[in-house]
């Protein structure tokens, strides 16, 4: 039995921001990852750009990056949650400079670039490519610092355990032993990122199967947004590119500009060889010149960066270039192809601005929390969302636990039970029909295609069971099918119930985007059956 | 379509049993990578392999590391060959099983164990 004034699950920014904040608040801190601490997960894999009003490339004020955030959320942000998120990300944002981040900084004061959907240069950065692992590094070593925070991975959370309608801890399964592992914990956050692995294009980690939502849902609480998942437009599509994230092209975007192409080698978005247009936006423009046989070879668009000169290139982004020779590839000379990829959840679990979900004692921080950033995520805002939301989960978490008495023991004890079909093939099949049905464009045949497969597959998830001892790894794909089964139920659902088109949501059948839609949809198990508010 | 293919020797097995290798022949299109081959067999052979990986292609994450013909190397950014290639757990860490090894940081192990 493992026990903590506060268990943190999940160990990118938010969870590890949410342990540095409760230990500081006095709390003895838990934090579990499935996989390693602090190297899973979305913010390891994070490029560039961290939106944050600290004015210092020119004057800015939080309140400009909220206006820009709800614009960019077409109508539908939680405007409580969009004001946290700009409001304190300075703060937090000169926390990491003092733990040694190491921000790009240009004349002695932080570099900002100017991000589509910003009114202004607001984007502080790593160079080069490297805020995702410097975040993550510098995080890793703030926590192992701290000798309140314990720290355990190779930790799956199968369930929360539940007294009298609170959250009193997790149970968790030990990936090399199998071993049975319950946590008594007097508070919980949810720190688990989103769910883009349920698509078969993404930029995510394995750990990105809506682990958190599912658990979220399971001990009862809301779900908001469900339908909105952000296809970032420029994924690397091909030649096939190895050692880089596929989201890459971004911060080369960013610096260099950069042309959209067709097949026709025209420019199709009105940028002028800037990066100008909304997420949102650029994809949809991307697959029409697809759907109209104007795509590139692969079924993407063409991006060039040959009106930049090698000098310009290595400026911009020294050992990257070198990195790219290795794959092939000299960007003087041609083009690469580009295509949406799954990129992020503006959906989640529902919380109030203190973190706090409709569950008693249970946090949610991070991707993980819904609404926010409304039907489209303006960029940059991912990793601020990570770091406000973290410590605000991580600080009230610990004041809750203050009051609290420590939960007395659970045990939870399952079977192990036969798998007889291969929960890795259903997972990849699972991954190929959101991708086509449950991808940027809906429509209603295709969503009710896409629910009856899922469905379908609810009885081979339905238990789970215990593993084998030892490392099952066909249990921890049939425990991560049975999670990802469920979360993609909810996005369709809602998907599904939303008739209209609006942000990340397109209804090939409902264009217009409506003013009586201009609300969330909220999602609740009801037993064992998914329920969309409208 | 891909016709080439790379034959993947792998070392199965958890401590206390007897390793052995297993010989799988994988499909792949120029540019793939060993953990791609790895994954084509979770998916259409055997989704007993054991594997550690958590980004997929970034190099992010650095969970990949196993030995590919005697060599330490990533996963993820080692490309197949259409040839027999040799894969194994780290030598110099405890093994978990197949091509699994703790690598967590003492601290961070559940049992502490050092």
């Amino acid at each position: 039995m493992l026990q903590a004034d506060v268990l943190v699950i999940g160990s990118g920014a938010a969870g590890m921001y949410a342990a540095i904040a409760a230990a500081r608040a006095g709390a003895k801190v838990l934090l579990v990852d499935r996989s390693l601490i602090g190297r899973g997960g979305a913010t390891v894999m994070a490029q560039m750009t961290v939106a944050v009003a600290v004015g210092e490339e020119e004057p800015d004020h939080w309140e400009h990056h909220l206006a820009d955030t709800l614009k960019a959320g077409r109508g539908l942000c939680d405007q409580e949650l969009s004001q946290l998120l700009c409001e304190q990300g300075p703060a937090c944002i000169r926390e990491m400079d003092e733990w040694g981040i190491g921000w790009a900084r240009r004349d002695g004061h932080l570099a900002q670039v100017h991000a589509p959907g910003h009114d202004r240069k607001r984007c502080v950065y790593v160079d080069f490519l490297n805020t995702g692992p410097a975040v993550s590094k510098t995080l890793r070593a703030r926590v192992q610092r701290i000798p309140e925070v314990h720290r355990v991975g190779d930790l799956i959370v199968t369930e929360l355990a539940m007294r009298d309608g609170a959250c009193i801890g997790a149970h968790a399964v030990h990936v090399s032993t199998g071993a049975s592992v319950p946590i008594a914990a007097k508070a919980t956050v949810v720190a688990t990122g989103g769910l883009t692995r349920l698509y078969a294009r993404n930029s995510a980690s394995v750990n990105m199967g809506g682990d958190g939502y599912a658990l979220a849902l399971r001990a009862g609480a809301e779900l908001v947004d469900m339908e909105f998942v952000q296809f970032f437009p420029i994924g690397h599509l091909a030649p096939r590119l190895v050692g880089m994230d596929p989201i890459m092209w971004d911060p080369f975007r960013y610096k260099l500009g950069g042309r959209l192409l067709n097949s026709e080698m025209k420019e199709f978005l009105p940028e002028g060889g800037r990066y100008l247009s909304a997420r949102d936006l650029a994809t949809y423009a991307i697959l029409e010149e697809v759907g109209a046989g104007r795509g590139s070879p692969h079924g993407g668009a063409w991006l060039s960066f040959q009106h930049c000169s090698e000098a310009a290139l290595r400026d911009a982004f020294g050992p990257v270039i070198d990195r790219l020779a290795a794959n092939g590839i000299d960007l003087t000379r041609e083009p690469v192809e580009v295509a949406p990829i799954a990129h992020y959840h503006m959906g989640g679990v529902r919380v109030d601005t203190g973190m706090r979900t409709s569950v008693p004692h249970l946090f949610a921080a991070g991707e993980a929390v819904g609404g926010a950033n409304g039907a489209n995520r303006l960029s940059g805002n991912a990793i601020t969302e990570a770091f406000t939301f973290g410590r605000r989960a991580g600080e009230r978490a610990a004041a809750l636990a203050a009051r609290t008495a420590v939960p007395g023991k659970h045990i939870h004890t399952d079977i192990q039970r036969e798998i007889d079909f291969n929960p890795a093939a259903e997972i990849a099949s699972l991954q190929a029909l959101m991708k086509t049905y449950v991808g940027p464009l809906r429509t209603r045949a295709g969503l009710e295609k896409a629910l009856a497969h899922i469905d379908a597959l609810a009885p081979h998830c339905a238990e789970l069971g215990a593993p084998r001892p030892g490392l099952d790894a066909e249990w921890i794909d049939l425990h991560d099918l049975r999670n990802m089964r469920l979360v993609a139920e909810c996005v369709a659902r809602a998907a599904l119930a939303r008739e209209e088109s609006r942000g990340a949501h397109q209804r090939a059948d409902f264009p217009e985007t409506g003013d009586a839609w201009q609300k969330h949809q909220t999602i609740r198990l009801a037993g064992e059956r998914v329920h969309v508010e409208s | 379509m891909s016709t080439l293919k790379a034959n993947l020797r792998v070392r199965r097995g958890a401590p206390g049993e007897t390793g052995r290798f297993a010989s799988y022949e994988v499909p792949f299109e120029p540019g793939q990578t060993v953990l791609d081959g790895l994954r084509w067999i979770r998916v259409h052979v055997d989704p007993s392999l054991a594997i550690r990986f958590s980004c997929i292609n970034a190099n992010a994450c650095k969970e990949c590391m196993i030995r590919v013909d005697g060599k330490t190397v990533y996963a993820c950014t080692t490309r197949l060959a259409q040839a027999e290639m040799t894969l194994e757990p780290l030598p110099n860490k405890r093994l978990i099983r197949d091509l699994v090894t703790e690598i967590a940081p003492p601290d961070e192990r559940l049992e502490r164990d050092g």
